[in-house]
């Protein structure tokens, strides 16, 4: 298939269209507007399903509702309309619904504004809802790479009957990138949704779906179902990327666009010498705490780079566990980080080598 | 020997948590024979909401889903969206769920045209939750929130739901009925079985709303309820038709 040039959010539309997502319920809220207006236009071509609600409240329990009939659905927002989403995520997570929710984040918090952010990374990645539960959380750094994660958050909701979130920055939103879709060949097959509520004519007994357990043993019980669950998508699901770091001493950990914008920066210092390389990544739930394991005898030092106050850094400090230094270098309200910025960043953590 | 009565197949054979006196047994009754009488019952999923009803999944012998607060329109909606025409989706919703923080869903859902039937129950208070203020208690009614009883001033006036929606294009069928004695028992049978049949028939979005008990929070022995009922809600939320855009085919 030959390459087209589109906009990101509209990459994610068509990505989800093509992972088989005949149903969108949304709210348009900027930096992610076109996606829901893609799919108002795309989604009838393919006999789908398009309906913009009247709140992000109402969009995800639309999603619920489509969600407990079996279907793949997905909803879109950016981050004040991601957190009126909570709600119902924690009542997807509860129900254990397969659904996949994309966030295209932006600055804040309150209103802020509408320029890219990485200071959602808490909110999704922390259950950010009510009660025990998480929800894997794919952050892609490209638009080709939009095509691939799309489809694994597809694979990985219907897999593990769990919403799944998306997670990208106005940036990545906005930008226009060539790609190519391409379908991934998943090999294992789907679980048949023989729990979906659809009408139980020629189906055998009711069906209930809910997350309401008044039974405090009980609930516990649904509660470890649910860990023992999150404990396989750990096992299992951890995907992270890495750029010249087989030689590295140094690590600059980014995630997301910014994570492009340190490349540039890692070159900087390669070229004067420095031996540093990146870890990204791509899961942020589960967080990839074996690559950091795997270096905790080699590792000098890490340079955490957020389009944030610093929210990521905690689970790498988490995971390096007092073995090497970990420093923190962040932009906040919708502030891009420069490679310059990040370059100096950079030689204040390693630039002692140049001694 | 000849049968006249037989428990519905609509409703689980199971024994339900409400309180002695309280409607919503009837209500879940006139809802099950309805679904059973029109053969609509595998064909239905029913969305339970918060509140006394939360656990009507438990009782209604279709698949059920269980929504959020107020959210239960919505729910239903993505529901209905995804499933063939011939499937049929229904709310149960009390007052609290629906008339205060599902108002939004409850709105908008009526002025899509949902195809959807919505069972409103309205006792004028939260049950479950305590016996509170509702968006429906009476000025003067005493509740949990409103020890001196509802003052119009400080806490404004009761909402007629009912009223409120039917003055939305979008909607097919609206009707208050009541469950305080046979007569508007049976009333209440004819109007929930004509909302089922406007959506098996796709007419579009119908609405009922049901004047039931609450004789735990409102501090009346049953009997004393169902006539708390007619002095003091029936004048306040009048009941018939409130909306009925009709139908070609003959609905009864």
């Amino acid at each position: 298939m030959a390459k087209v040039l589109m906009k990101g959010n509209e990459v994610i539309a068509e990505a989800a269209i093509q992972s088989g997502c005949k149903y969108f319920f949304g709210y348009p809220i900027t930096p992610q507007s076109e996606l829901v207006a893609y799919m108002a236009k795309r989604l009838p071509e393919v006999d789908g399903l398009f309906l913009q609600a009247e709140s992000e409240i109402a969009a995800i329990n639309m999603v619920y509702g489509a969600a407990s009939a079996g279907v793949r659905v997905m909803t879109s927002s950016s981050s004040p309309g991601f957190s009126l989403k909570q709600e119902g995520i924690s009542f997807l997570a509860g129900a254990e619904l397969p659904a996949v929710l994309v966030n295209i984040a932006r600055g804040g918090p309150g209103l802020g504004n509408i320029q890219p952010a990485q200071s959602d990374y808490f909110q999704v990645t922390k259950g950010g809802g009510h009660g025990d539960y998480y929800t894997p959380v794919l952050a892609p750094s490209t638009l080709q790479e939009v095509v691939e994660l799309t489809q694994v958050a597809f694979y990985l909701a219907d897999k593990y009957r769990t919403p799944v979130i998306l997670l990208g920055d106005g940036m990545l939103g906005q930008m226009m990138e060539p790609v190519e879709f391409a379908s991934i060949d998943f090999t294992e097959a789907f679980p048949k949704k023989d729990w979906a509520t659809t009408g139980t004519r020629g189906d055998g007994p009711p069906r209930v779906i809910s997350s309401l357990e008044l039974n405090d043993v009980n609930l516990e019980n649904h509660n470890k179902k649910l860990q023992a669950k999150y404990s396989e998508i750990k096992c299992q699901e951890v995907r992270v990327d890495s750029y010249l770091a087989d030689d590295a001493d140094y690590f600059v950990v980014a995630y997301g666009t910014v994570s492009r914008i340190a490349k540039n920066a890692i070159d900087a210092a390669r070229q004067k010498g420095i031996k540093i390389g990146m870890i990204r990544p791509i899961t942020l739930w589960p967080f990839p705490e074996q690559a950091f394991i795997e270096r905790k005898d080699k590792a000098k030092g890490y340079l955490v780079v957020e389009m944030s106050a610093g929210q990521m850094v905690e689970d790498v400090r988490l995971a390096v566990n007092g073995t090497a230094p970990v420093t923190f270098f962040g932009r906040t309200g919708g502030v891009i980080p420069s490679h310059l910025e990040i370059y100096d960043a950079i030689m204040n953590v390693a630039g002692g080598e140049l001694v | 020997m000849k049968l006249v009565f037989q428990r519905t197949v609509g409703l689980q054979e199971k024994e339900t948590h409400y309180c002695p006196g309280c409607t919503h047994g009837i209500i879940h009754r006139l809802v099950g024979e309805a679904l059973e009488e029109l053969d609509i019952l595998e064909d239905t999923v029913g969305v339970a909401s918060v509140g006394c009803s939360v656990l009507s999944y438990e009782y209604f012998n279709c698949d059920m889903t269980q929504a959020a607060h107020g959210r239960a329109p919505a729910v239903a909606t993505g529901i209905k969206r995804v499933l063939p025409n011939n499937r049929i989706v229904f709310t149960y919703q009390g007052d609290g769920d629906l008339a205060s923080i599902g108002m939004a869903e409850i709105i908008h859902a009526a002025a899509r045209g949902e195809h959807i039937t919505v069972i409103f129950v309205n006792n004028a208070t939260y049950g479950m939750t305590g016996g509170q203020m509702a968006p429906t208690t009476l000025i003067g009614q005493k509740t949990a929130t409103t020890p001196l009883g509802r003052n119009e001033q400080t806490q404004g006036a009761p909402i007629r739901v009912s009223e409120m929606l039917a003055t939305l294009d979008s909607v097919a069928y609206i009707e208050r009925v009541s469950t305080h004695n046979i007569a508007n028992i049976l009333k209440a049978k004819k109007a929930i079985k004509k909302a089922f049949r406007y959506q098996k028939e796709q007419v579009g979005f119908s609405f009922v709303e049901v004047l039931s008990t609450c004789p735990t929070n409102w501090g009346l022995d049953p009997e004393e309820s169902l006539q708390w009922v007619e002095d003091n809600m029936v004048p306040y939320y009048p009941l018939g038709v409130k909306k009925d855009r009709g139908v070609t085919t003959n609905v009864t």
